[in-house]
């Protein structure tokens, strides 16, 4: 039998709580990032590596981010576009500060610089809550993106107003700029996903994402039982805001080599990540992979079969894109208000016992 | 009077007519918020709709024409006649019921007791779907609204205010738009129609005791499904009114769905109860941008309307989490 936990005996604490308790799964984990790793780079073309794979992975640390703030800590942010923005802008003046830095360092700095950001933002999260609090945030969206479009500081005071990625290498390869190669992209896209990945399913299943989980579920009674909000709500901001400024500066850096942030970080962007969190599921790892995943391929897909198949206009290709995203939204809230990462565990359920109903 | 203090007051006007479009959407909120608990993230797509759809009915132009022309490829755009504007308002009033009444029986009615956020995120989700609908059914460019209300400076405004510049050169009286002068008319008509409403009927009086307490409310025999389709629909008409106003102004366009967006720090300020609230709380946002524009606007540069609002809403919140008008928050566990 495949799917089952018979005869796969744990003897210790730490093989008792690892990540995935059943050898079929772990198998299907390690056979994934191999494959990940050692066949797709070789499989990759630019179309691939453009149209879905980069922007996914980019995607997924972004919707990691969010989700630890919303689905773990219970705390709404539509703010995300302007943190995205904060690591990209960060991103360029490091990296013309220092251009001798590597650049996976510059990423990682300006995620920390997007996290001190966060928690300043994040402050108010103290006094208010709910929809409050996303008024809150929608305050550092205007007033973040507004800063950066008529600063000249943070620009560099080019003409045009964008910002623009300059060519840096890692370990002596092309990472950014336009002489970059698909692979070299995908291949740092990817370490940090698994990064990022590893350190939120860590963080969430100690100490941290334990505060985190009480606040969401009733923050006063985790008061009570010694629960300090004050740390608990901040390091969830600055956490969230770490990776959603990585996934940022890796967005310009990497993907776009050029942005506006009006434009590439607008408000659009914030509701993009939120509907990723929700479809993918609130509070679940494997949640923001799957949201991420289905928001990134589902307009490509529209766009082959309604543009390319049967030759509608492109504009109207994109309201309908508009109409189905948002009935999805409202559909999944319906049905299934933990998303797609629910359906998986339902799923799994089903497997474990089949072929037996119970 | 001295020249800065004559074009602050101007620029305060210009303010106080853009912060009752902000009043109007805001009163929608407050409306549904009152009622059902939810905040309804839709109001201002239901604005763009509303006049899109009335905008649509008025040049009698076919329903998905670039849906049916880009399906089977033909070309139809109009029916072929104008429909008059005192009929085309009761058409998309009738359409904005319609749209009440399949939200509560899609969505709402599958959502109760569900968290306010998840409400909420359902109607981020409403939003998004309105306005590729809107877009779909009746095509996206810019369109010109008129319902015959007239435009453009007053010259009667203008020339009676003349004198307070005491004979400053410089000084040609206010200027403001005639339709903003009927947009204040307008919306202080609204706001008396809904007081009496809510007031004097029957259906007004069971719509305050579901605001007031949902279980009580159904233990006296009130059907809440029906209040909820009756303030649904009131906020589309009122969302309708706001749409009118803005698109005669400015045209039909997706700009106007992001006035809702300003509409919620309007309602942090007026607090999310209360409907003089609303009101006060979209004119205090409005005239406050504008000023803090006019006096900023030489120090730290222009567009701050962008921002300003949110963070006037972000200082309150610090200091008075329910608004001016608002109920005071008491949290039980």
């Amino acid at each position: 039998m495949l799917y089952r936990e018979a005869g796969d005996f744990k003897s210790t604490y730490s093989s008792d709580n690892q990540t995935f308790p059943i050898r079929f799964d772990r198998y299907a984990y390690w056979a994934a990032l191999g494959f990940a790793f050692l066949v797709v780079p070789f499989l990759l073309t630019d179309y691939w590596a453009n149209s879905i794979v980069i922007p996914l992975l980019i995607y997924v640390i972004a919707a990691l981010g969010l989700n630890l703030l919303i689905g773990y800590c219970g705390q709404l942010s539509l703010g995300t576009g302007a943190f995205m923005a904060v690591g990209a802008y960060a991103t360029f003046k490091l990296t013309f500060a220092f251009p001798w830095m590597p650049i996976y360092i510059v990423f990682i700095l300006a995620g920390l610089v997007t996290a001190v950001v966060g928690v300043l933002f994040g402050l108010p999260s103290l006094k208010i809550k709910g929809f409050y609090l996303a008024v809150a945030t929608l305050a550092a969206q205007f007033f973040l993106i507004w800063l950066f479009t008529r600063v000249g500081w943070f620009f560099n005071d080019s003409a045009t107003g964008m910002i623009t990625m300059p060519q840096r290498s890692m370990f002596g390869v092309t990472v950014t700029g336009a002489a970059a190669s698909a692979i070299a992209v995908y291949i740092t896209c990817l370490i940090f996903v698994v990064g990022m990945s590893w350190l939120a399913r860590n963080l969430t299943r100690g100490t941290l994402g334990r505060t985190w989980m009480s606040i969401r579920d009733m923050d006063i009674a985790a008061e009570i039982i010694g629960v300090n909000p004050l740390i608990a709500k901040l390091t969830a901001f600055a956490v969230s805001s770490f990776f959603v400024g990585v996934a940022g500066a890796l967005l310009f850096g990497v993907y776009l080599g050029a942005a506006e942030a009006g434009e590439a970080f607008g408000i659009n962007k914030s509701f993009l990540v939120l509907f990723m969190v929700i479809i993918g599921g609130l509070g679940s790892i494997l949640g923001s992979f799957l949201g991420a995943a289905f928001l990134v391929v589902l307009p490509v897909l529209l766009k082959l079969m309604l543009v390319d198949t049967l030759g509608w206009p492109a504009d109207l290709a994109r309201h309908l894109e508009v109409m189905v995203i948002g009935a999805l939204i409202v559909i999944v809230l319906i049905l299934e208000p933990h998303g797609m990462a629910a359906l998986w565990r339902t799923i799994k359920d089903k497997l474990r016992l089949w072929p037996f109903p119970h | 009077m001295s020249e800065t203090v004559l074009f602050a007051f101007e620029a305060a006007l210009n303010g106080l007519t853009v912060g009752i479009m902000y009043s109007l959407v805001a009163l929608g909120f407050v409306l549904i918020f009152k009622a059902s608990g939810i905040f309804n993230f839709a109001q201002g797509v239901m604005a763009l709709f509303a006049a899109l759809t009335l905008v649509g009915f008025q040049e009698g132009a076919v329903p998905f024409a670039p849906l049916i022309n880009a399906t089977f490829g033909t070309s139809v755009h109009n029916f072929g006649f104008n429909m008059p504007t005192l009929l085309a308002i009761p058409a998309a009033v009738a359409v904005m019921v319609g749209f009440a009444w399949l939200v509560e029986r899609i969505v709402l009615k599958h959502l109760i007791n569900q968290e306010p956020i998840i409400l909420f995120m359902a109607t981020i989700g409403l939003a998004y779907f309105l306005e590729g609908l809107g877009d779909i059914m009746w095509g996206a460019e810019v369109k010109r609204l008129d319902v015959g209300i007239p435009q453009g400076g007053n010259v009667w405004f203008e020339e009676n205010t003349q004198w307070l510049g005491m004979g400053n050169e410089n000084f040609w009286g206010f200027y403001i738009d005639t339709l903003n002068l009927y947009a204040l008319v307008i919306a202080a008509i609204l706001v008396t129609a809904l007081v009496i409403f809510s007031q004097y009927t029957k259906q007004g009086r069971a719509l305050r005791a579901v605001a007031d307490d949902h279980q009580a409310a159904l233990s006296v025999g009130i059907s809440l499904r029906f209040i909820w389709v009756l303030t649904w629909s009131i906020a589309g008409i009122v969302a309708l009114v706001a749409g009118i106003m803005w698109g005669s102004k400015s045209g039909v366009q997706f700009s106007l769905s992001l006035i809702a967006l300003k509409a919620l720090p309007v309602l942090i300020l007026g607090g999310f109860t209360s409907i003089p609230g609303a009101i006060v709380g979209g004119l205090m946002i409005g005239i406050g941008e504008k000023l803090f524009d006019f006096f900023m606007q030489p120090i730290i540069g222009g567009a701050t309307e962008n921002w300003f609002a949110y963070m006037l809403a972000l200082a309150f919140l610090l200091f008075r989490p329910q608004g001016l008008f608002g109920e005071k928050i008491i949290e039980r566990v």
